[in-house]
């Protein structure tokens, strides 16, 4: 499964990527804004994004309500420190399938990204 | 400064630190800072907007935060690397995040982290805003949360 990190932190990228590793995804693009997912997103085609709030160039809501122009179906899990219920509605009206607040553990970011797929119908 | 405003960053540097790095964090006394010298050689700083305004600074020893990064990301990185200004960032947003999440139904948001290295360096804040030092004991040394911050009047936050 191709799976993209978008996160202006690499130190939080890599946190996830090792997450996603133990999952068994390996198939596994970078982006560090918005601007440069929207850039990759053609080219690598993912079939889930793990996008960050607050990014400089462009933030995470904005990188979902323009992908979501594009595509409809694409899970889309935001992990930020953006904690409040306010934002996690603006988040999921925007189209985020789920929802997941830094700092978290391991284990909390495998069952939201297990349970995401699920939800959404794609296998795993 | 109102108590209620220094309670949600000590949960927060609390719960952060436990969470990611699973380090217990002893809060000592809060006290008002003289100066615009930072505590120690490495800060974290995040500015706030909105109905709060002001900065927030994760003071760090050196040595301390070489511990608390090799903690966050695994590996040791040398203090002038990328990869430490890279986590130092990270933690202070963490911590301000979701100190922020306490002020319910506050417009509030935070900038992108910027980290400065280095003896004797000051971060200026507002000079209106009392800035309160947090002292907080780790297995890793101390680290100093500075918060200067106070509430804007809702109009003036909307301007």
């Amino acid at each position: 499964m191709r799976i993209m990190l978008i996160d202006d932190s690499k130190t939080m990228r890599n946190i996830q990527k090792s997450v996603l590793k133990q999952l068994g995804y390996t198939e596994i693009e970078e982006a560090c804004d918005g601007q440069d997912a929207l850039s990759k997103v053609g080219a690598f085609q993912p079939e889930l994004c793990l996008v960050d709030w607050n990014m400089p160039n462009m933030d995470g809501l904005s990188f979902v309500k323009a992908f979501r122009q594009q595509n409809k179906t694409t899970p889309l899990i935001m992990v930020t420190t953006e904690a409040e219920k306010s934002r996690v509605i603006e988040a999921i009206k925007a189209g985020v399938n789920n929802y997941v607040v830094k700092p978290f553990t391991p284990d909390l970011l495998s069952e939201r990204i297990t349970e995401t797929l699920a939800k959404c119908g794609v296998k795993a | 400064m109102d108590a209620g405003l220094i309670a949600p960053f000590v949960s927060s540097i609390q719960h952060v630190f436990s969470t990611m790095f699973q380090l217990p964090v002893d809060v000592g006394q809060p006290a008002i800072k003289e100066g615009s010298k930072c505590t120690h050689d490495v800060s974290g700083i995040i500015g706030m907007s909105g109905e709060f305004t002001g900065t927030v600074v994760l003071s760090m020893p050196a040595d301390t935060a070489t511990s608390i990064v090799a903690l966050f990301t695994g590996e040791p990185a040398d203090v002038d690397s990328a990869d430490f200004a890279d986590a130092v960032g990270e933690i202070i947003n963490m911590v301000c995040g979701n100190a922020k999440a306490a002020f319910q139904r506050k417009n509030v948001s935070i900038s992108c982290p910027s980290v400065v290295v280095g003896k004797g360096h000051r971060v200026n804040s507002q000079s209106d805003i009392p800035c309160v030092l947090i002292p907080c004991n780790t297995d890793c040394g101390e680290v100093v949360l500075e918060v200067a911050i106070r509430p804007v009047a809702v109009e003036s936050a909307a301007a």
